[in-house]
Formats: C-alpha cells, structure tokens, sequence
C-alpha cells in the first residue's frame, strides 16, 4: 500500500494531470453522495413544500428550484444530488461485490487449475460473451422478483456482469505468478496451499485490481443509466435515478423544455468521463508497460581533461 | 577452507534408489483430442546415491541435465514416478520421502530446506524481509511475537545481514543481488534444517560476492552442521565447495566419486570434456579445439545406448549408434560442403525416416550403388569419424541402402578406481586405466 | 562428424596477429542518462583503439557501465541518453552523423550480438526469410541465388547445416540459436562487432563453442570484436586485449596476458582473485559495491574499496599511465610502485584510513 501511493504521488506529465482532473471531478461528486441530505434543498421524493403546497410541474430554473422541476413535480437540483447517492452506492456495491467474488474465484481457479478450473473458465466465458447490457437486464429481471426495483437489485444485475472480468484478470496473473520461484520457494518452506494463495499470490496478482475497479465503475454507471433509462432500474421511488429521469424528460425537451433532461445528462456525462480518467490515470501509472521513464535531457559539462602525451600514442 | 573430508562421516541422511522423475508433456491439441499418448521426459531416470552426514555433495551437469529435478525431488518438490528416497532423520528417524503426502510432506520441509539460483524471484516481492524470513517459523508454528522477532532478528545477523534494523522492512527489490542471497539463505536456516539443497546459489550473482556467498554457506555449513547438496553447472566452485561430485547428464548420473579423485583423474568422456571447456583466467591457456559437438539431446527421446555417445569425442562401436545419428552426420557432411548438398539431397531422399531412433537406418532413393558410394565418400572424407566403428553392416535395399548399427544398451555405473563410471569404456572388473 | 573446419572466404588471406590500422578510435567518449536525480555517468571518458581482426574484451562487475560502452559504440542507446567526446569508425566521425545515416551503418558497418538470441528473432519467419531481409534492407537489388549463397556460407562457418535453412526459429536449440544471431549479423560483414555477454545463457560446452567461433572470426571476416563479459575466463582464451571497467571507466587496459599475469589496478587485481577457477585455494572478494554512477566518489572511484588507497586516492583523479608491460591503468599506487610520485608530498602517500564496509554491502 506504502508503495502504491508512494507510486501516484510521484506520477509525472499528463499521467497526472489526467488523475487529478478525474479525481477533482469524483471527489465533488462524492461529496454530493455523502452531504445529499444538507446540499439538496428537497427530499428526492418530495413534491410539496414544508407548507404542503404541490411544487409546480417542468416549472423553468427559479429562486426556489434553481435548477427547475420536471414532470413528476420534483426539484430537479434536489434530484441530481441524491442521484449522485445513487449512482456511487450502487458503483461502489457492484465494483466491491464483483471483486470479492470475482478475484477469489480467479486465484482459485488459476492456482489450483484441473478440471474446476476449466469449467470455471467455460462458465466466465459464456457470460462474457454476452453484451453486458443484454446481461444486467436478465440480472435485473431475475432478481426483481426478490429485491425489487430497489438499489441493491440494480447493483448486484450489475456486480453479476464485472465477475467474469476479475476472474479473467486475476485467473491470467494468476496462472504466471503460479510458477514463479517464490511460490516454489513458498512450498519448499512448508506452506499450504492457501497459506501460498493468501499470502504469497494474492497481494501480486490484485495490483490490476483498481484500475479495473475505477474502470468498471465508469461502466457500471453507464449501464445503470442505461437501466433506468429503460424503465428496469431502480424505481423512482426507491432512489433519485439520472437515467430514469432522464428518460422521462425526454419526451418535453423536444417541446422546448430542456432543463428537466440536460442536468441529469450532465451528471451522467460528467462522471462517467471523471471516473475514466481516474482509470486511465492510473494505469498510466500502475502499468508498468504503459509507464513511460520521465526523459530529461543531458548535458556534458566542458571537461578539463588531464592530457598526458604518453597516452594518446599508448592507446594506439 | 573448508575442511574436506574430515567432517565426512559415513552415515547416511538421505538414499536415493534407483528414482525416476518422468514429466508427462502435454501434446498438441489435436493429439489430445485424437487420445495419443503424451510424450513423457525423462528428467531423472534410474538415480542412485548416498548423501552423507557433513558433506557437501555436488550435482554437476549442464541444463537439461536433471539436476534441478533431483534437487526437488530431494524435497518432495516434485512427484517421483519410481525409486525411492528415504530420509534418515536424526529425530523421526527413516521415512520415505518419495511417498510422503500433504502435511507429512510439509512437515518434511522443517528438516530440509532450499536455497535458489535466482534471489530475486525467490522472494516474494509484496514481503518485507522480515516476513519473508520468518514466515517459515509462522508457517510451523514454531514462533511468534517477540520471540519471532528476535529469532528472524538472529538468522538475518547470523548471514551477515546487520544491522539488522537496516533490512527488517525492507522490501527484495530494494537489496542488491547478493543481499537478496542472504536473505534467502537466512529463511532456509530458519528452521534449523539438516540438509540443505543449494541450487546454483552463485550462478546470478555478481562474481565479486560469488566467493563471498560461498564462505557465508561453508560457515554456516560449520558452525549449523548441515549438509548440503549442491547443485551446479559451475565446476570451478564445485571442486572448491565440494567433498563428493555427481556428474549428470541427461537424467542420469555418468560419473560419482571425491571431488579431489574426479577432478585429478577424470574418467568419463563427459567429465574430461566439462573440465577442458571451463574458461581459464590463465593467460596461458588457449581456446580448447577438440570439444563435443552439438548439444544435450531432447530428453523426451534420449539417444539410443549411452546418452552421450553422439557428441562423445572416444565413442567406440558398442556404444548405441542409431539412425539418428546417421542423419546428424549427413547434414555435418553438407555444412562443410555446401555445395554438394542439391544434388546429394536428391540422391539421399527423405531424411525425416532417420528419425524414429532405430539401429536399422534405411536411407537413399537414387539407386543403391549411387547412395553406397556417397556413404563411402562420407566415410573417407573423415575415417576417424566414430560412427563408423557402429556400424555392423551397409546392404542394399529398394532404391538406396539399409545401414545396420551394433545395438547396445545404456551403461550402468560401476567402480573403477576410487570412483564410478556410467561408461562402455570402463567395463565391470576391469583394471583401473 | 568433427566441427567444420573453419576455411578462409573469397580466398581472403588474413593472418591473424597481423591486423591493419584502427578501426575504431574511441577518444574520452561519455554516454549519460539524464535522470531526476541527475545524470547517470554510465560511460565516463573511456578512450582505446581497435584493430582490424582484434577482439577487445571487456570486464567488470555489474553496473560498471560494460554493456552502455557497447552500446554507445554502435548508437543502440535509450531515449534519454547522449553522446559525447569522439568515435571514429573507419576513419568517419560517428558522433557528428545524422541520426539517419547513423541508423543505415548498423547492421552493414557496425553488427550487434545480443545475450539472448530468441528474443531477437521472429518467431514466424523461417532463417531463410530472417537472411534474406537482413541482406535486403541494405541492398535492394541482391538476387535471390545470391542472397542464398551469402546466406549458406554465413551459416557453414557457423556450422549450422543447410538442411536448417528453411526451419524456423524454435526448431533450434539455444547454442544454434545464438549461431544463428552471430551468422545473420555477420553476413553483412560488418567491421565492427559488439558481443554483449554472448554466451551467458548458455551450457559451458556451448559457451566453448561459441567462443571458439568468435575467436575464429578474424580469419573469416576480419571483423574487430569487443567482447563484453563478465567472465574473465573467457577474456583470456579469447581476447587479444583486455579492457578492465569501473564506474563509467576503464581503469586498465592492455594486452590480455599481460594484464592477467601483472595486472596493474587492484581492481584488476582483486577481480582476478575474486574469480573461482579450478585453481582456485582460497575464497577472496571485493567488498562493497560499485558505486552510484549520478555521483561517483572524488577522486580514484575505486578509492573506498581498494586496499591499495592511499590519501592521494579520496582527492585526486588518477592519471592514465603505460606501466612497464605496455599496459595502460589510471591508479596512484601504480604509480608510487614505479617511483612517479617523488613530487607528491609525502602526507599524501600515507595510507588512506578506510571507512569500515558493512559485509552486507556488496553487490
């Protein structure tokens, strides 16, 4: 951990620009997610005000909705904001689940190998073959009927499809670091074969792990966008959704009303760009293939050289 | 210096009978697929010997020798396919090595430990030094807290890794080679092991500290009362560091006996060979001429007889002369006579036949005679050829010519003079030459 | 079935030992790398001469700047790095030609062998294919009969035979393998070869084979070697002159034997003792470790481990010398030995005090 942060802080050039900017933008996000309750000035669900009184419907950008309503009457600011709760709860659930199992599942399966191993690969293999948005939709279905509409059912429709992403991953670093000669070396001192996975394994092969989770997480809120977008997310009254409202704004932005369908569309946007950038920023920085030496030019100082006349003819 | 010898007693730690370590290789796909038989190598095949109490003993041979894989079958690295290896432990007394499994085999490894050629890659490269060297105490349950502390703190001064503070955290890639060494040797003798298996511990180091890893084994060779199987390519250290040498090739041991007595009368052609091919810091000495040729044959199909016989410079006829060989003198013929080689090619025909290992070799499609007298032309350009002396009898057959090689088996090891030999030239009974 | 004789091409007549004028004049040539903390002096000043048909062998520990000389000779270098000083192939000035032209000598002037051959071949093209687009690149209207016959002979003399010629490259063995990098660079017949470790890799059967190819090379192609290895052994079976390197300099450098049998430097010295032979009856070592090249110590570099040093040693670069035997070493404890330094106050003679090397600080 020492190293890996000792490793982003020392990133150089456009490398670290590209981080600082996706970080800056996550972290503004982050802060909604957490503060939501204090930012917005509505509740998600909310429709009239402390007095009682409905708010009106697709009322433009004013004092009190300074960002408008839509046509479900809810403060559209107040939306975004809790939106952005939504979005990062089920990013983080669905990044954090796929890893827990998906990492496992690949150290086993690579390590141990045989015929576990090769049905893990066919199984991975087949879902990995289909779209992933084909996929969260038979996830969502599928788990409907037990969850809901809610946020963990979108989440973990979502964690089912990253799964095969960190097996693959972790099963391929895996299956390399499995003959090096510290694990030989692990053996020969008398290590069971979890004591190697846990302690020897696992801290090598993980380190490709982050990159793929921040990518993953740009993904993942496309595809939960995508979701609510198709009416199979989470339930408007559940969470505030970005995809779900912007779906719903759809239809009045082409009779002119814009501001219900551009703020939920820029926060996807927004996000999705700034969680990528983070990705790439840091595997700009983890990858060592990517990584690129810092090249500074050099420069011979004059060098006053000691000339002895017997040398020039001698080296001849 | 090492005190040769002298701390030799002739009680045995570990006996290896007569072990085979075969690898089955995987096939292709669509041999897999059709049910063939895997290719299987033979990395160790029909191994005997003795490792006494307090010596060091040698395994000398080129890659592809089976000395790595008699090191780790040693420890139970890797499965043996026949034989045994018995351990003869001063605690548990005798077990059967080659039949442990799981815990037991584990447990094994509290009494013999490894120390390996690449430092770098032998240390877990997310571990500090500290864990890395006492994990074995943890792994065991043998120590843990301060008292784990302090016993890491000890085997790290013990290999001159001091001041200890200076390595405790750090991680291998921030040591140098031979710091790494140490570290690896430190979690070796962690355990308080009896035997350790040293695979070319030197050979990635930089020769500056070669000689002092060297010293720091043989100290701890002393004052720990170990001993040691060290495994090589390198004799130069291993006349230095050894009581006892083993010279492998192909699976095999060829030549066993003192290090003093091999190397000042070296009996098998392999052996003479290795010695002359050592580079010399001798301004004196020039570049050696008459070396084997070509290269330690494929181990998956071995040479027919004695496995070194075709690179072997005092091969005579009953030494395991096959087809293969024949093929192998063809194309020499053609690589000095360029030439020559379209039309002779036509003339000889199909040269993969030569390969299934046979001691008939059927060769030739351009007429009988033609093909005898290229054979004979062959023969004449180079009549000291050692083939030559194989072959019991050229007939004609078809359209070319059947070549007939005196079949022979591999030689075993027997005594001859202080040592043994795996060599024709040195039958049993025989006087010492 | 012996080895191929080694015959003379073209009917080239070359006497070894009789070699023509320089091929390589190198004059207090630097190659560094710019790094945060400051240029690495990887090469530092290193001047020698190089005769046709000679082979230069140089040694060194890890780190000494060995490989970054030869590279720097042929201009195979990393981004980053830069060039200073002179180098005179055959008489042209290398540093002053364009990148460009530079690039066109390499390969047909100035040939490079690598430690490990696999990676420098294409797994998908037969040997034939690796010739016949080497010989192209560097002349475009070569025939295809010629490009067989040049391509056949280079691989007879490297005794690879022409039953091979259309196998690809993993159908070889790792000896004919590096034969097969040594034939397809010297099938250009460049002047100049760079062996950087050549035969590491390799069994000690092979490595003697593949010495003894490179030793002949100067009957078959005139070619001016330089040898880097680590393995002083081979230096002296092989080499006709010996280059001994640390930190970024050469320290000594002459005549092979004479260097082995009197070596001048005690890091040639202590190199040589360090080295475990078959006659080897005690174990010696250099203690510490070659020093950071972005600030190497003042003075002799060597000065922390020598047991030689004297006060001079810690302050004053050395002066590059012949000493008696003809060879050429930059060290004030040479020079006191042959009585050079009666100039010099007596102070600075003294011993140097040595600060105590931890024994884990080594290599």
């Amino acid at each position: 951990m020492r190293k890996f942060l000792s490793t982003i802080w020392s990133t150089k050039g456009l490398a670290r620009w590209i981080l600082l900017v996706g970080v800056v933008i996550t972290v503004v996000f982050v802060a909604f997610a957490i503060f939501a309750p204090w930012i917005a000035p509505f509740d998600f669900n909310q429709t009239r005000d402390a007095a009682g009184v409905k708010f009106p419907k697709l009322q433009s950008p004013s004092g009190t909705h300074w960002l408008g309503t839509n046509d479900q009457f809810f403060d559209i600011f107040s939306r975004v904001v809790w939106g952005a709760r939504t979005a990062l709860e089920v990013v983080v659930i669905s990044v954090l689940v796929a890893g827990v199992i998906g990492v496992p599942l690949g150290l086993v399966s690579g390590f141990i190998g045989g015929w576990i191993d090769r049905l893990l690969v066919f199984v991975m293999d087949a879902l990995y073959t289909i779209p992933s948005l084909l996929l969260a939709i038979i996830f969502a279905f599928l788990l409907r009927d037990a969850l809901g509409g809610s946020i963990m059912a979108v989440a973990l429709a979502l964690a089912a499809i990253y799964v095969p992403q960190y097996y693959r991953v972790v099963r391929s670093t895996t299956v390399s670091a499995r003959e090096a000669t510290y694990v030989e070396a692990a053996r020969a001192i008398g290590a069971k074969p979890t004591t190697i996975m846990r302690k020897y394994l696992f801290g090598n092969v993980v380190q490709s792990v982050p990159v793929l989770g921040t990518l993953n997480a740009a993904d993942a809120l496309g595809t939960l966008a995508a979701l609510g977008f198709l009416g199979l997310g989470i339930q408007p009254t559940e969470a505030s959704e970005w995809g779900y409202d912007l779906s719903r704004a759809l239809d009045d932005a082409q009779a002119g009303v814009w501001w219900p369908a551009l703020w939920p569309g820029l926060a996807i946007i927004l996000l999705i760009t700034a969680l990528t950038l983070v990705g790439e920023g840091l595997n700009e920085t983890l990858n060592p293939a990517l990584r690129r030496r810092r090249l500074l030019p050099v420069r011979f100082p004059s060098k006053a050289t000691p000339t002895d006349p017997e040398m020039a003819e001698a080296a001849k | 210096m090492p005190t040769k010898h002298e701390s030799v007693l002739h009680e045995s730690v570990l006996d290896v009978d007569d072990l085979a370590v075969h690898f089955q290789l995987q096939g292709g796909a669509l041999s897999r697929l059709l049910g063939l038989k895997a290719r299987s190598v033979k990395a160790v095949d029909g191994v005997t010997l003795t490792l006494h109490r307090g010596e060091v003993l040698g395994l000398v041979g080129e890659s592809g020798s089976g000395k790595t894989t008699l090191g780790r079958a040693l420890l139970g690295l890797v499965p043996t396919t026949g034989g045994s290896i018995t351990y003869h432990g001063r605690e548990r007394g005798d077990r059967l090595v080659s039949e442990m499994r799981g815990a037991e085999l584990r447990r094994l490894r509290t009494d013999l430990q490894m120390v390996f050629q690449d430092p770098h890659a032998a240390l877990n490269p997310s571990m500090t030094i500290e864990e890395a060297v006492g994990h074995p105490l943890v792994i065991h349950g043998i120590a843990s807290g301060d008292e784990l502390r302090q016993r890491v703190s000890a085997a790290l001064e013990r290999v001159g890794l001091a001041p200890v503070e200076r390595f405790l955290g750090k991680y291998p890639s921030d040591l140098s080679g031979g710091q790494k060494q140490r570290a690896v040797i430190a979690r070796a003798i962690i355990l308080d092991p009896e035997v350790l298996v040293a695979d070319e511990p030197v050979s990635m180091l930089d020769m500056s500290v070669r000689a002092k890893i060297l010293q720091l084994m043989l100290d701890l060779k002393n004052d720990l009362g170990l001993t040691y199987v060290y495994i090589t390519h390198d004799l130069a250290t291993a006349k230095y560091f050894c009581d006892r040498i083993a010279i492998m090739y192909l699976g095999r041991v060829v030549e066993i006996g003192a290090t003093d007595e091999i190397f000042a009368n070296p009996r098998h052609p392999y052996t003479k060979a290795l010695l002359k091919a050592i580079p010399e810091p001798d301004p004196e000495k020039q570049v050696p001429r008459d070396l084997p040729r070509g290269e330690i044959p494929d181990a998956a199909v071995p040479p027919l007889g004695c496995a070194f016989h075709p690179r072997c410079p005092e091969a005579i006829a009953g030494c395991g002369w096959e087809s293969r060989d024949l093929r192998a003198l063809l194309e020499e013929h053609w690589t000095r006579r360029v030439e020559a080689y379209d039309d002779e090619v036509a003339l000889i025909g199909d040269l993969d036949s030569l390969d299934t290992p046979s001691t008939t070799a059927k060769l030739g499609s351009g007429g009988s005679g033609e093909v005898r007298a290229l054979l004979d032309r062959i023969r004449a350009e180079n009549p000291d050829e050692p083939l030559w002396k194989g072959v019991t009898d050229i007939e004609p057959a078809s359209n070319g010519v059947e070549v007939h090689f005196q079949p022979a088996g591999s030689p075993a090891l027997r005594r001859a003079g202080g040592v043994e030999v795996a060599c024709i030239l040195y039958p049993e009974g025989a006087p010492d030459p | 079935m012996n080895s191929p004789t080694v015959d003379l091409i073209d009917g080239q007549v070359t006497e070894p030992g009789a070699p023509g004028g320089p091929v390589l004049e190198v004059r207090d040539l630097r190659v560094w790398y710019g790094t945060e903390r400051g240029p690495v002096r990887a090469v530092d000043g290193v001047s020698f001469d190089l005769a046709e048909g000679e082979i230069l062998g140089v040694v060194g520990e890890s780190g000494c700047g060995k490989s970054t000389l030869g590279r720097g000779l042929i201009g195979l270098l990393p981004d980053g790095s830069n060039r200073d000083g002179t180098l005179r192939f055959q008489g042209t000035d290398m540093l002053a030609l364009k990148p460009k032209e530079q690039h066109a000598m390499r390969g047909r002037d100035l040939g490079m062998i690598f430690q490990e051959p696999l990676t420098r071949l294409n797994p998908l093209m037969r040997i034939s294919e690796h010739f016949s687009e080497t010989l192209k690149t560097h002349d475009k209207s070569i025939s295809k009969a010629e490009i067989e016959r040049r391509s056949l002979e280079s691989l007879r003399v490297m005794g690879i035979p022409p039953t091979r010629f259309h196998a690809y490259p993993h159908e070889f063995s790792g000896g004919m393998r590096q034969r097969l990098m040594i034939a397809l660079t010297l099938v250009l017949r460049p002047a100049f070869v760079v062996a950087d470790e050549p035969t590491t890799a390799l069994d000690v059967l092979v490595e003697a084979q593949i010495i003894r190819i490179l030793h002949d090379l100067r009957a078959n192609y005139r070619t001016a070697l330089l040898l880097i290895t680590h393995n002083l052994g081979i230096v002296a079976e092989a080499c006709d002159r010996v280059a001994v390197m640390y930190a970024g300099e050469i320290v000594e450098i002459g005549d092979a034997r004479e260097v082995f049998a009197r070596p001048q430097h005690p890091y040639t010295r202590e190199l040589l003792r360090s080295t475990i032979s078959l006659s080897t009856t005690g174990l010696n070592y250099i203690d510490g470790a070659p020093p950071d090249l972005v600030e190497p110590p003042p003075g002799c570099h060597f000065h922390p481990r020598c047991p030689d040093a004297m006060k001079i040693c810690a302050s004053r670069h050395p002066i590059t010398r012949v000493h008696p035997g003809g060879s050429l070493a930059s060290c004030w404890a040479a020079d006191a030995r042959e009585g050079l330094l009666a100039d010099v106050p007596v102070v600075e003679l003294e011993p140097l005090p040595r600060e105590e090397i931890a024994v884990a600080d080594e290599a």
